[in-house]
């Protein structure tokens, strides 16, 4: 069993009124955010279950819109965000919907379109006293917390890439907590996800894409 | 240095003669590898938001998202003032504060879940106004909430602190037992008096019901949080006194599980039961979400 941090206990700082819905939303939409690697032009919120009955009582909608701006779950603008993300430009849209049975009835899948014309479709869910776990990006179902430093690779799923991202990793001197590799088809593209005990060094990011044959993209999300 | 229940959490205190907030320090630093002063530094900002939501809510127009409270706080602290208040003064003031953080948690302002949003107004209350009433300094509140999480660490990991998995005991119930075990050493009394005074709060809500009004963390659940803190208070007097609980903590924090699982969902904060289900609960509803 776990052992829990005073910090989990007495903890999260955050906008109320509720861990699971206002500040776990706070959280999905900053790592969608950040998964999507660049300022959010454009958001869908497509909610499911207890999100989609009960979003606007808890401010699940403000504390989307705050993380999709970057606001920390702490953060006291999460309450004008709607305002804010209309100041800023971003257009959103909130879509109550069903998502699956098999889905946490906290769940959320953003579709967003970045300022450089990119589409990033992120899904995750609001596990309970403001954690949360990313449970899909582009379609392909993968699985983290963002409790941890946190590598995201995009790669092709070819003989080499994972041990040449294993190399790179430890070259930098980071030590590996957890690593997943997952893919769609064989030979297409894959994700290599790795979970650190340190923060992860920009430098990494340089010597993974230099080997532009096996990798596709990269990027790091700094544990919350 | 690790605990996983209370006896072993009082074994540590008692033979390595430490109070709780010093062994959940020491295993905070161990757990985490951050230094003491980065531990502490955080709790002192945790301590800090506790005192705003406070003042906030008495000093402030407060109107919650749902509607349903809004100004409470002082309308409590107003009646402290008339000189006649049934509970005296430092039972006044703490239920005034419970309620008012519960109204800055209902409004989207910024509070420290305490173990959880719908109870975050408990356990700064009881800290905050002991510690006013008595001057003790911010260093012996962030040691109380110290000592208060370690209470709450063991309620996490054996039983619940989710009103959605064993009613509002499991989440009003153990902040109020991590404030009474707060309080407590905050007093001077030992951690065998905190963890007897976190036993006897967490025996004095069993069986309570987890049902806000059309799912929002408003009502009844700010009501609860000024229960709580009385509930705490009066647990941490009777350990400071010396009184025991009969039933060893560990065997409340069990019992406090199987009570909360043996709860139908209906009374699980899914809205469907208790005062939420009432004919004015549900009209409340669908005023609310229409």
């Amino acid at each position: 069993m776990k052992d829990y941090s005073v910090f989990d206990v007495v903890g999260p700082n955050m906008i109320g009124p509720s861990s699971s819905h206002t500040a776990g939303a706070a959280k999905l939409g900053s790592m969608a955010r950040k998964m999507a690697g660049g300022n959010v032009k454009k958001v869908k919120f497509l909610l499911h279950g207890s999100f989609a009955q009960t979003y606007k009582g808890h401010g699940t909608d403000k504390a989307l819109v705050g993380g999709i701006l970057g606001f920390s779950p702490d953060d006291d603008r999460i309450k004008t965000s709607f305002d804010i993300a209309k100041e800023r430009g971003v257009e959103f849209e909130m879509i109550p919907t069903d998502l699956g049975d098999d889905k946490h009835p906290n769940t959320v899948k953003f579709i967003i379109e970045t300022e450089d014309n990119r589409k990033v479709e992120v899904m995750g869910a609001s596990i309970g006293g403001g954690n949360i776990k990313i449970t899909e990006l582009n379609g392909l179902a993968i699985q983290f917390t963002g409790a941890y430093p946190t590598l995201v690779v995009k790669q092709w799923d070819l003989p080499g890439a994972a041990a040449h991202i294993t190399n790179c990793v430890a070259k930098n001197n980071i030590n590996i907590a957890f690593m997943s590799i997952y893919r769609e088809e064989k030979g297409n593209e894959a994700f290599t996800i790795i979970e650190a005990d340190d923060i992860i060094n920009s430098n990494v990011i340089i010597d993974i894409k230099s080997n532009n044959k096996l990798i596709q993209d990269a990027i790091i999300i700094e544990g919350m | 240095m690790n605990f996983t229940n209370g006896k072993e959490l009082l074994d540590i205190c008692e033979q390595q003669n430490k109070t709780i907030y010093e062994v959940c320090i020491e295993r905070e630093i161990d757990l985490t590898s951050k230094t003491r002063e980065e531990i502490i530094e955080r709790m002192s900002r945790s301590l800090e938001i506790m005192k705003n939501s406070i003042n906030k809510s008495l000093t402030e127009d407060i109107k919650s998202v749902g509607g349903l409270i809004g100004g409470e706080a002082k309308l409590i602290k107003n009646r402290l003032e008339t000189g006649k208040t049934v509970c005296g003064s430092l039972m006044s003031r703490a239920i005034s504060a419970a309620m008012g953080v519960l109204e800055v948690n209902a409004s989207m302002g910024l509070i420290v879940a305490a173990p959880t949003a719908g109870s975050c107004g408990i356990l700064p209350a009881a800290i905050i106004t002991v510690a006013q009433e008595y001057d003790l300094s911010d260093e012996d509140m962030i040691n109380a909430i110290f000592a208060g999480a370690a209470i709450g660490a063991i309620i996490t990991r054996n039983a619940t602190v989710a009103g959605a998995e064993g009613g509002c005991q499991a989440e009003t119930g153990a902040a109020a037992a991590m404030a009474a075990a707060g309080v407590v050493e905050m007093m001077g009394g030992s951690p065998r008096q905190a963890i007897h005074a976190a036993a006897t709060t967490l025996k004095n809500i069993m069986g309570l019901v987890c049902d806000p009004i059309a799912g929002l963390v408003e009502a009844p659940c700010q009501k609860r949080n000024a229960i709580g803190v009385a509930n705490a208070l009066i647990s941490a007097e009777m350990g400071l006194a010396g009184v025991e609980s009969i039933i060893p903590f560990d065997e409340v924090v069990e019992a406090m599980y199987k009570v909360g699982k043996a709860l139908p969902m209906e009374l699980r904060e899914t809205a469907l039961g208790g005062v939420a289900s009432t004919c004015t609960g549900c009209a409340i509803t669908k005023k609310v979400f229409g």
